[in-house]
C-alpha cells in the first residue's frame, strides 16, 4: 500500500482552505451590483390570504421590487415537484398536491412563503419586509399525526380527502396472517420516531444572477446535488432552460439531507434575479431553518413481531403513519415507503413481513430526508421489538440476534420485502462487538452502578442499511422520476497532472481527498498532483449527487471507470511510442512497460505525447487524454454492523449518560480509515441526538415551540461520548472498488443502541418501553408510570 | 452613520456603520474576511468566534461599535506566512473537521481555551465546547484535535 493510496489515512487536501478561512461557501460569494432578499412568512399554521398590501414595501428605501404568488403564476411558474410517484395499496396513484413557490391562496405552516422583498441592502429588505401586510383569515391547524387523517381535521388540500396522501404497503400480508396465527410468542410495541430538524451549521444560501448577454442564469446554491436541482429548476418549475442555467454549489457546511432538496426560496430568488437583472442573495438565518429546512422522521408505528418457542422470528408487521407536512417535499413519499419498507428484513430470517404506511399531510414544515433517511426509522423499529422480543422470552439481546441472523453462507439472499441482500456476514461483527465491550463482565459493571444508586444498562443495535443508491432501472420500475448513476471525468493536463470532475458533492465527506486516492492509485500519480472539482454543473458533465451514502460506491466506481478509459487509450498510445504491440504493454504503477523489458513510457509522458500529437497514433486514438464515464449500479450496497453502549441512568434525575460506545461496521473495503471513522462518529451523534435530546415540537396552533437553538437541543461536546470504532470487511460484489457507504450508518444505528440500554437499565423496575428522544423529564415520568 | 475605529488583524481599519451593524457584518461584509461564520442567530453555535483584544468573542453577539478601539483576530490572521498555527495544524492531523463550517470559531475558542487553561484534559475540553457546535464530526477529533494542540502550542 502506498502512503497516499487505498487504506491510507492520507490528511485532508480540502483541511487547508478550511482551517485558514478560505473557504468558499456560498454566503462567502458576493457578485458585483448584489442586492438582497427577504421572504414574508406566514405566522399562522393554516389560514387563508387575503389582500396582500405590498404598497408601503414597495415605496420603503432601497427596495427595488415585492412579489407575491400572484406574479410568479401569472409569469407561468410552476409548482415544485415531488419526484417519487406511489402506487398506493388499492392501485390508485397517491394524491400528491401541488406546492407553489410563492403560496397564494392558502399558507399551511408557519414560514410558508407568501411574498419576496428584493432591496439593496439585507437591513432594507428586511425592514420592507415588515410593511408587507397579509390579510389572512385564519383556520384550525391539524398537527397531531395520529388525527391528522380524520374526517373531522382540518383539511389541507382540496385534491387530498382526509389528508392522506397515500397508503402503501410491501410484504406478504397473507402470509404475515399465517404467520401470526402459527405463533407461539407475540411481541408489540407502539413507538413514535421524534420529528428532527437537520441543523446544517451552514444555513441555506441563494445567490442568482442574470447574465442579460446571453439571457442565461447562475445560481449559487447550497445544494448537495447542482444537476439535478438543475433539471427540477428547467423541467418542472419552468424558470430558465437547463442549457441557459448553471448552477454551482461551492463549499456546502454540512447537509445530512436537507441540501438535497429544491426549496421555495432558490425558485423564487431566481426568479426574481431575472425580473430585477441584478444578482439577488438570500441567507437563510436559523429561526429560517427552523422553520423551513425539510425535517425529517416523525412516524408513530405500531409494530408486532410472532415467534416459535424458540424465539425465531416467523412474521412481522408493521402499522405506519408517516407525517409529510404540508407539502411534498422533493422525495418525501420516498423515505417512509422504499428507504423504509423495504429495510424491514433487517439481518434476520423473518419468515414474513408486511409493512403499511399511510402517509399524511399536516400543518407542519415539510418532511424529507434526514441522515438515513427511512433506514434509521425501519432500524428502530425492529431493533426495538427484536430486544422486546427477547425480553418476552426471557432470552439474552444477544442470542435472540444469533439465533435469527441471516447465515452467512445464505448471500445472495432474497428479503421479503424486494431488496436482495448480495454479501453478509453478521455474527463476527457482534461478536466483536461484543467482545470489546466485554459483554460478558457486564452484570459485575450492573452491580458495581447499582452500588452507587445509579442503574446500568446495555444497548445492542445490529443494522443494515440499504446505500450506494441506487440501480436507475430498478428506482424507475418503483416510481422514480430520475435515475441515480454518477458521472466521472478524468481529465489529464499536458504537464501530467490530473483533474478529477465528479457528480458527487462534498459538504463534509472529504471527496477531494478520498476521490483523490482512487486516482491516484488508479493511475500511478501522486495524490498532490490530483484535484477533485465538484458541484458546478458547468463543469461537469451530469451528476446525481450526495445522499444515501452513495458517492463512493457509485461517484467512487465512476472514477474507477474513467481511469480505465485512460489507461486503455494509454494503452494504445504508448504501444506507438514503444514500437511494440499493444497486448505486450503493461500498466503498473504509473508506467507503460513492455513487458519483459526495461523499455516504459510513465502516463505523463503518454499525456505529453496525446496533447502534443507529433509521434502519436492519429489513425488509431484522437489527440487528448480526457475521459468521462457513467457508473449505474447494478444493485444497492448494504453496509451493516453492531453498536453497543453503555448507559448509567439516575433514576432520581432520569439524566441518561451513556459510559461507552462500541461501534463495528462492515463497510466493505475501505479507502481512507480516518475519514471513515470521523463519518461514523458524527452518525453516532447525530443518532445519539435523536434518542436523548432532538424534537421538534409543535402546539396546537402548529406553532413550531422549538425553533432555535435555545430551545431545540442540539448535542453538545458533553452528550456524546468518545468512541470506539472497529470493523469487519465483507467486500461489496458488485462494484470494483468492493465499497458500501458509511455516511449514514451511525445514525440509523444510534437510536436503538441507546433507548435499548435505557431500557435495559431500568428493566428491574418494570420499564419496557422509553420514547424518544429520551430526555431527563422522559425518562423520570417513564420510571414513576413503571412503578405504579 | 457612525465610523468605528479598530485594528484587525493588525491592520488599522475605519468604517461607517450603522448602529444595529454587528462585528461579524462588519468583518464577512465590509472587510471581507469571510472565514468568520454565521450559523446562528442567538449565539449558541459558535461559528463566529474571534478573539477581540485576546480573547473569544462570539461576533454575532457584539456590536461593530463596541468593538471600538479594539484588536480584532480571525481565523485568516493565525497561520504564520504560510505555516499553520499548531491548533490549525493539529485539527489537520487529527481529522476535528468535515465540512468546515464550524471550524474557524472552533479553531478560535481553541486557542482561547489554551491560553486561559494550561493544562486541559478530555472532561475539561468537552466542557469549555459548550458554546460551539459541531454537526459532523460528533466532537470525538475535536477533543482530540484541542488536546494535541494544546500541547502544541506550550512546547
Amino acid at each position: 500500500m502506498a502512503d497516499d493510496g487505498i487504506g491510507a489515512s492520507v490528511r485532508r487536501k480540502e483541511d487547508q482552505r478550511f482551517l485558514t478561512g478560505k473557504g468558499h461557501f456560498t454566503d462567502d460569494i458576493s457578485r458585483p451590483g448584489q442586492v438582497y432578499a427577504r421572504f414574508v412568512r406566514s405566522p399562522h399554521a393554516h389560514a387563508s390570504i387575503g389582500n396582500i398590501d405590498t404598497s408601503a414595501a414597495l415605496s420603503a428605501p432601497g427596495v427595488l421590487g415585492v412579489y407575491t404568488g400572484k406574479d410568479l403564476a401569472e409569469d407561468g411558474v410552476g409548482a415544485v415537484p415531488c419526484g417519487w410517484t406511489i402506487t398506493q395499496t388499492n392501485g390508485e396513484l397517491w394524491n400528491a398536491p401541488p406546492h407553489e413557490v410563492l403560496a397564494t391562496e392558502k399558507v399551511r405552516y408557519v414560514g410558508d412563503q407568501v411574498a419576496l422583498v428584493v432591496a439593496e441592502t439585507l437591513e432594507q429588505a428586511r425592514d420592507a419586509a415588515e410593511l408587507v401586510s397579509v390579510e389572512y383569515e385564519v383556520l384550525s391547524a391539524n398537527v397531531k399525526l395520529d388525527q391528522a387523517s380524520n374526517s373531522d381535521t382540518a383539511q389541507l388540500h382540496e385534491s387530498v380527502p382526509n389528508n392522506t396522501c397515500f397508503v402503501w404497503g410491501l410484504g406478504d400480508e397473507e402470509a404475515t396472517k399465517s404467520a401470526f396465527n402459527r405463533a407461539k410468542h407475540i411481541a408489540k410495541l407502539d413507538l413514535y420516531n421524534n420529528r428532527l430538524v437537520p441543523n446544517a451549521i451552514e444555513p441555506r444560501v441563494a445567490l442568482a444572477e442574470r447574465d442579460s448577454g446571453d439571457d442565461s442564469c447562475t445560481l449559487y446554491v447550497t445544494s448537495q446535488n447542482p444537476h439535478l436541482a438543475r433539471v427540477i429548476l428547467s423541467a418542472f418549475v419552468g424558470l430558465v432552460p437547463e442549457h441557459k442555467l448553471r448552477v454551482v454549489s461551492p463549499d456546502v457546511g454540512g447537509g445530512f439531507g436537507s441540501k438535497i432538496f429544491v426549496y421555495t426560496e432558490e425558485c423564487a430568488v431566481l426568479w426574481a434575479a431575472k425580473q430585477i437583472d441584478r444578482p439577488i442573495k438570500w441567507t437563510a438565518d436559523r429561526s429560517e431553518s427552523f422553520l423551513s429546512d425539510a425535517h425529517g422522521r416523525d412516524h408513530l408505528t405500531h409494530v408486532e413481531m410472532a415467534m416459535d418457542d424458540d424465539g425465531k422470528f416467523l412474521g412481522m408487521r408493521v402499522d405506519t403513519t408517516a407525517n409529510m407536512g404540508a407539502y411534498l417535499s422533493n422525495f418525501a413519499s420516498l423515505i417512509p415507503t422504499y428507504l423504509h419498507g423495504t429495510l424491514m428484513q433487517g439481518l434476520y430470517t423473518t419468515e414474513a413481513i408486511y409493512c403499511e404506511v399511510t402517509a399524511v399531510f399536516t400543518n407542519t414544515t415539510p418532511v424529507d430526508a434526514v441522515r438515513g433517511a427511512g433506514r434509521p426509522e425501519a432500524t428502530y423499529l425492529i431493533e426495538r421489538i427484536v430486544d422486546e422480543s427477547a425480553r418476552i422470552m426471557g432470552l439474552d439481546p444477544a442470542e435472540i440476534r444469533r439465533r435469527n441472523f441471516i447465515p452467512s453462507d445464505a448471500f445472495p439472499y432474497q428479503t421479503q420485502v424486494a431488496l436482495e441482500y448480495d454479501s453478509g456476514n453478521y455474527g463476527p461483527a457482534l461478536d466483536k462487538a461484543l467482545s470489546t465491550l466485554d459483554y460478558k463482565n457486564f452484570e459485575t459493571r450492573r452491580a458495581n452502578s447499582e452500588t452507587e444508586g445509579k442503574y446500568r444498562g446495555v444497548g445492542i443495535s445490529s443494522y443494515i442499511e440499504a446505500c450506494g443508491l441506487a440501480p436507475s432501472q430498478v428506482i424507475g420500475s418503483l416510481g422514480a422520476g430520475i435515475g441515480q448513476f454518477e458521472a466521472a471525468e478524468i481529465r489529464f493536463n499536458a504537464t501530467g497532472n490530473v483533474t478529477v470532475f465528479t457528480g458527487s458533492h462534498s459538504h463534509g465527506q472529504g471527496h477531494e481527498t478520498t476521490f483523490a486516492q482512487v486516482a491516484s492509485e488508479r493511475l500511478g500519480v501522486p495524490i498532490e498532483d490530483i484535484d477533485v472539482v465538484h458541484g458546478d454543473s458547468g463543469r461537469i458533465p451530469f451528476g446525481y449527487g450526495t445522499y444515501g451514502s452513495r458517492s463512493l460506491a457509485v461517484g467512487g466506481s465512476a472514477i474507477v471507470k474513467a481511469a480505465d478509459k485512460i489507461i486503455e487509450k494509454g494503452r494504445k498510445i504508448a504501444a506507438h511510442l514503444l514500437e511494440a504491440s499493444e497486448s505486450d504493454i503493461e500498466f503498473t504503477d504509473g508506467n507503460f512497460t513492455v513487458t519483459g523489458t526495461d523499455r516504459s513510457k510513465s502516463i505523463a509522458e503518454i499525456a505529453f505525447a496525446a496533447y502534443v500529437p507529433h509521434n502519436y497514433p492519429l489513425d488509431e486514438v484522437e489527440p487528448g487524454l480526457d475521459e468521462s464515464a457513467f457508473y449505474d449500479p447494478p444493485n444497492f450496497t448494504y453496509p451493516f454492523g453492531v453498536h453497543v453502549c453503555e448507559v448509567e441512568v439516575d433514576a432520581d434525575t432520569g439524566e441518561v449518560s451513556i459510559e461507552r460506545w462500541v461501534a463495528v461496521d462492515d463497510f466493505g473495503n475501505i479507502i481512507n480509515p480516518m475519514i471513515v471513522h470521523g463519518q461514523v462518529h458524527g452518525g453516532i451523534a447525530h443518532g445519539v441526538g435523536q434518542a436523548l435530546l432532538e424534537n421538534a415540537v409543535y402546539d396546537e396552533s402548529g406553532q413550531l415551540l422549538s425553533g432555535s437553538f435555545m430551545d431545540y437541543c442540539m448535542p453538545r461536546a458533553t452528550d456524546v461520548p468518545s468512541f470506539e470504532i472497529g470493523q469487519t470487511v465483507t467486500p461489496c460484489p458488485h462494484n470494483p472498488l468492493g465499497v458500501k457507504g458509511c455516511g449514514e450508518a451511525g445514525a440509523i444505528a444510534a437510536p436503538p443502541a441507546v433507548i435499548n440500554g435505557i431500557v435495559n437499565a431500568l428493566s428491574s423496575l418494570g420499564v419496557t418501553h422509553v420514547e424518544m428522544p429520551a430526555t431527563p423529564q422522559t425518562v423520570w415520568q417513564t420510571i414513576q408510570n413503571a412503578k405504579t | 452613520m457612525p465610523t468605528v475605529s479598530l485594528t484587525i488583524n493588525g491592520k488599522k481599519v475605519v468604517a461607517d456603520v450603522e448602529g444595529r451593524t454587528l462585528l461579524v457584518q462588519l468583518l464577512r461584509e465590509g472587510q471581507r474576511l469571510t472565514g468568520t461564520h454565521v450559523g446562528c442567530d442567538t449565539s449558541q453555535c459558535g461559528a463566529c468566534v474571534v478573539h477581540v483584544n485576546g480573547k473569544a468573542v462570539k461576533s454575532c453577539t457584539m456590536l461593530a461599535l463596541q468593538a471600538d478601539d479594539s484588536e480584532v483576530e480571525t481565523i485568516e490572521s493565525i497561520a504564520n506566512e504560510g505555516e499553520l498555527h499548531p491548533m490549525q495544524a493539529a485539527f489537520k492531523e487529527h481529522h476535528g473537521l468535515q465540512c468546515g463550517f464550524c471550524t474557524p470559531g472552533m479553531v478560535m475558542a481553541a486557542i482561547d481555551m489554551v491560553n486561559r487553561i494550561p493544562n486541559l484534559d478530555e472532561e475539561t475540553v468537552r466542557h469549555e465546547l459548550e458554546g460551539n457546535f459541531c454537526r459532523c464530526t460528533g466532537y470525538h477529533n475535536i477533543v482530540q484535535a484541542i488536546l494535541a494542540g494544546s500541547k502544541a502550542m506550550q512546547s
